[in-house]
């Protein structure tokens, strides 16, 4: 097949078939330069975003949302077209009429869109309220279903976070396709596989996805429709830049009005615009100038996106995130890198517009990036906390050189592979359950098989792990019979309609477990093998505290004793997760990723042998406990490289805050070493690290005068967060991290 | 053979170039009143390692040091065990890994003619340009630092000189200049670093229930800092 719009790019089998990543290949210029070549923001750029640093301080001012449309259901052309400023955008679509205005989708949970109003000031519409009686949503269907132990094993927090109330996100659209073939394209190709389907055995599963291809096909036609109100035919392939970029930001906006997804993840798009924008250079309608315009309007829609959240949802994960995951970098199958220019502009939008959370950028590092590249990276981290980086040498093996991020950390296929998001089990809480027999101390509740509590002077190595082991295989069978439960509703009331539609028919899916607490385990079972630890038992003979003598290992300090221990458990939880089977056979995948939920699950856990105390924050993701490194960041950084990803195929997130003294002595310096960390740790085959160069005295500033530093940005657990938008617990907490400070 | 160690710092941006993994050794001669490690003073305790033992810790580190990183032996005075210092750094050089000593250069011997042998570099602190201050202020004369520099430069080892800024001690230009002319009369000098004057030691003082001699002294602001470099840099033309 051949189109005009196509004209000036390589043929290839892209043209014959959906087949994005063909696409890029043929036609892609890596780059292998520095920075040089870089546009500043203009005036128009700049004009702009002063519009909307304006309205993020309204926003602020007004407790964090701005506005609420309760009389409206958000879809995709539910609302009136919006403006930041119409007559000066370059690329447009708002979520709703109105920018940083927030709709309301309660298809996930009624309760949720509820109470999320009220926490604001604002009532849901009688009317929705009424027509939503007569409607089933995500969270009823999901309630009608949970056994009396899931929702035990909810209540008491052992498994927390789950998307059993709010819509399940980490979904990755391979909004791409729509600037490469226009939306009629891929109507027609899925209407084929509609088709296709009347041979096949019409079993549950068929009958399913043919209902579901059926609402694909609609909600391709609504994109359309949401288009056109914008005043764009998007049914044929983009034919310049612009356009390319708009297609695709159609495509995210689309998804983002339908679904208020926990993760809305952008993918991996930079490279592919370069294509268009090399091709615009050439024929002379584009400039370098223009060309970074066009990315900046693009970052500055996205930094706009917002969802309507509860503050118990906000508590889990603070700072109001929309994980609008841009994978950037990377290298290819054929050992060309996948750094173009365009990855340096989108990195660049840090500077010409500002430090920002979103989108969250995240560098597909590898050892052969090229050196220009790395440098910039390291540049541009030092500068403004906000990029993250992930091991591309780790990640290609298993899902080649077209795949993105959802949310932190979870690797995925773009328009390939989907994910079923399950947050996280407390791992340190079920070692407390087991000593104490199925009996969960902060909530009084009992839960779990029951066994008597241990009854020991010294608690002894091998009796906790074999307890340990009974317990985590109980768990994992409920973890995994919980989150089938949860995703069978969500397809069944909420599913996916134009993500999905922007995925081959036939998906593979990922289902995502994750684990909280992992440092504090690896200690508390060092503590037990290395030192003496007495159990104390409260009136009731439960056992609510310990007395820890004697010198242990500690995790974070380059030490197999106990890092080892930490990559054991790591394989304990999957191995059982693994045993029980998957709704729509997915394939089990685990996460050390803990958001900012590490203060709230250390909340609710009593004290632990390592000396924890009760309710004290855990540390974040996979990190080593705050304060217990002795050896310096490397010897960190390499107790968290032992983590195998083999195990944890959904991402390690690891979060390092180093001083600028601490890392050279001048800008060059600085930029140098974190190159060679970032080349150093990634070589040791560690997936997942945030980077902040900072002081604490900063936060601690930020801390108590908020006014002063409107937009501190910092990495937290595998995202980055405006300091300000964080609850006051979450700062100290974040403040009262590791900082590798120079000697 | 083992030696007495007082901790690893597995990430060091301050002492060499590149990333380095630093050694502090246990044990010094010196009782230096800006000194920053007072814990590293007494000799003969600590941990003891052999020197493969802290060759295979620096090894697991070895991906980070890139081009220009290695391991810096530090103190204390590494040259009080220099044979360890030796052997430790024969390990690391089999390896590929660069070696870097910090030392004050107050102690000449057979051994450590040996140890400089497998230094790729060394750090050097030049704590006062006068022999007044030398004697007051460290306890030996100017003169033992400057006879290793000699030795330095015999052997041509690529050399830093480091000299820690005090406010009214050593931030006087005249004190700069002299600082460059020894380093202009010495071709193995690469490179001259101030270093700042830091008080964040005055709690290891209070931990060990001792004085903290120079605690009456302020530290040098940036603009000094500034200042200074810049007639370090002009005077080093």
């Amino acid at each position: 097949m051949k189109h005009p719009n196509w004209n000036g790019f390589v043929e290839g089998t892209w043209q014959n078939e959906i087949n994005v990543r063909d696409f890029i290949q043929k036609n892609y210029k890596p780059y292998d330069g520095d920075d040089s070549f870089l546009s500043g923001a203009t005036e128009r750029t700049n004009a702009l975003m002063k519009k909307l640093q304006n309205l993020f301080t309204l926003e602020r001012q007004y407790g964090g949302v701005l506005d609420i449309d309760t009389a409206t259901v958000s879809s995709l052309t539910a609302y009136s077209p919006g403006y930041l400023d119409k007559d000066n955008e370059l690329i447009v679509g708002l979520q709703t009429n109105r920018p940083l205005k927030r709709g309301v989708c309660p298809f996930g949970g009624m309760r949720m869109a509820k109470q999320a109003c009220e926490a604001y000031g604002y009532e849901l519409s009688r009317k929705i309220q009424d027509e939503f009686k007569y409607r089933t949503t995500h969270n009823d269907g999901v309630f009608r279903a949970y056994t009396d132990e899931m929702r035990a094993a909810r209540k008491c927090h052992v498994i927390t976070g789950l998307p059993d109330a709010y819509g399940r996100g980490r979904i990755i659209g391979d909004y791409r396709r729509i600037a490469l073939y226009g939306v009629d394209k891929l109507i027609e190709e899925k209407k084929k596989d509609k088709t296709a389907l009347q041979d096949m055995a019409f079993d549950t599963a068929n009958i399913r996805l043919d209902e579901e291809l059926f609402q694909q096909i609609s909600f391709l036609g609504k994109l359309k429709e949401m288009a056109a109100m914008y005043g764009f035919d998007i049914s044929e392939p983009a034919k310049n830049a612009r356009e390319a970029i708009q297609w695709t930001y159609f495509g995210y906006l689309a998804a983002i009005k339908e679904q208020n997804g926990a993760a809305m993840s952008l993918g991996r798009v930079s490279t592919f615009f370069d294509i268009y924008f090399e091709r615009d250079i050439a024929n002379g309608i584009l400039t370098e100038e223009g060309a970074q315009e066009l990315m900046d309007d693009f970052v500055m829609k996205l930094r706009m996106a917002r969802h309507l959240r509860t503050p118990e949802y906000n508590e889990l994960f603070g700072g109001d995130p929309m994980w609008i995951t841009e994978a950037v970098g990377g290298m290819g199958e054929d050992g060309r890198t996948l750094v173009t220019k365009s990855s340096f502009r989108v990195l660049n939008t840090l500077y010409t517009l500002g430090s920002s959370p979103e989108p969250n950028l995240t560098v597909l590092w590898s050892t052969s990036l090229p050196e220009g590249f790395k440098k910039f990276c390291a540049k541009v981290s030092k500068d403004t906390d906000s990029i993250q980086y992930e091991n591309d040498d780790v990640m290609r093996p298993d899902f080649g050189d077209d795949y993105a991020i959802a949310c932190c950390v979870s690797a995925m296929k773009v328009g390939k592979q989907m994910q079923f998001f399950g947050a996280r089990c407390n791992l340190a809480k079920l070692l407390l359950i087991a000593i104490n027999g199925g009996y969960d101390t902060t909530s009084g509740m009992h839960i779990g098989p029951q066994m008597p509590v241990m009854d020991v002077e010294k608690l002894d190595y091998d009796e906790v792990l074999s307890r340990f082991d009974i317990y985590n295989a109980w768990l994992m069978k409920l973890y995994v019979n919980t989150m089938n439960v949860i995703h069978y509703m969500h397809d069944k009331y909420c599913y996916e309609k134009t993500q999905m539609a922007l995925h081959d028919t036939s998906v593979e899916r990922l289902m995502a477990f994750g684990i909280a607490g992992l440092s504090v385990v690896a200690d508390s079972f060092s503590a037990i093998k290395y030192a003496n630890v007495k159990p104390i038992k409260n009136d009731e003979g439960f056992i609510v505290d310990f007395e820890t003598t004697g010198d242990f290992p500690k995790y974070g300090n380059d030490d197999d004793r106990v890092d080892l221990i930490a990559k054991d458990m790591t394989h304990r939880v999957i191995t059982e997760l693994r045993k029980t089977k998957t709704y729509r056979d997915a394939i089990h995948t685990l996460s050390v990723l803990t958001i900012t939920s590490n203060v709230m699950y250390g909340k609710n856990t009593g004290a632990t042998p390592d000396g924890r105390k009760a309710s004290a924050p855990f540390a974040p993701g996979a990190n080593p406990m705050h304060g217990r490194e002795e050896n310096g960041a490397l010897a960190s950084l390499n107790s968290v490289a032992k983590l195998s990803y083999d195990d944890c195929r959904d991402g390690i997130s690891n979060t390092f805050s180093i001083t600028p003294e601490a890392l050279g002595k001048n800008d060059d310096e600085r930029v140098t070493n974190l190159v060679a960390i970032l080349d150093g740790y990634f070589a040791k085959m560690a997936h997942h690290i945030n980077v902040n160069v900072l002081n604490r005295e900063t936060l601690m500033d930020a801390y108590e005068n908020p006014e002063k530093y409107p937009n501190l940005t910092i990495r937290v657990s595998g995202y980055a967060v405006n300091f300000n938008k964080l609850s006051r617990e979450q700062q100290r907490e974040v403040i009262s991290r590791t900082f590798h400070e120079a000697i | 053979m083992t030696g007495y160690i007082h901790s690893f710092q597995s990430l060091g941006a301050a002492d060499g170039p590149g990333i380095r993994f630093v050694v502090f050794m246990q044990g010094c001669n010196l009782r230096c009143g800006c000194c920053h490690n007072p814990d590293t003073w007494e000799c003969g305790v600590g941990k003891e390692y052999t020197p493969k033992e802290v060759f295979e810790t620096v090894k697991r580190y070895k991906t980070y040091f890139g081009k220009d990183g290695g391991i810096t032996v530090s103190g204390g005075e590494p040259l009080l065990q220099a044979e360890f210092v030796t052997e430790l750094f024969r390990l690391c050089r089999d390896d590929g890994i660069n070696t870097c000593l910090d030392t004050s250069g107050s102690i000449i011997n057979d051994s450590v003619h040996l140890l400089l042998n497998e230094c790729d570099r060394v750090l050097l602190d030049i704590k006062y340009t006068d022999e007044e201050s030398y004697k007051q202020y460290v306890g030996c004369s100017l003169l033992k630092p400057m006879e290793f520099l000699k030795l330095l430069q015999e052997k041509n080892i690529p050399t830093w000189l480091r000299q820690v800024t005090i406010p009214t001690l050593s931030d006087d230009e005249e004190n700069i200049k002299r600082l460059s002319d020894i380093a202009k009369s010495h071709s193995c000098v690469e490179k001259v670093e101030l270093l700042p004057f830091r008080k964040i030691c005055k709690s290891k003082y209070d931990n060990m229930g001792i004085e903290f001699p120079f605690e009456k002294y302020d530290v040098p602001s940036k603009d000094t800092m500034k200042y200074l470099n810049e007639i370090l840099a002009a005077s080093r033309r």
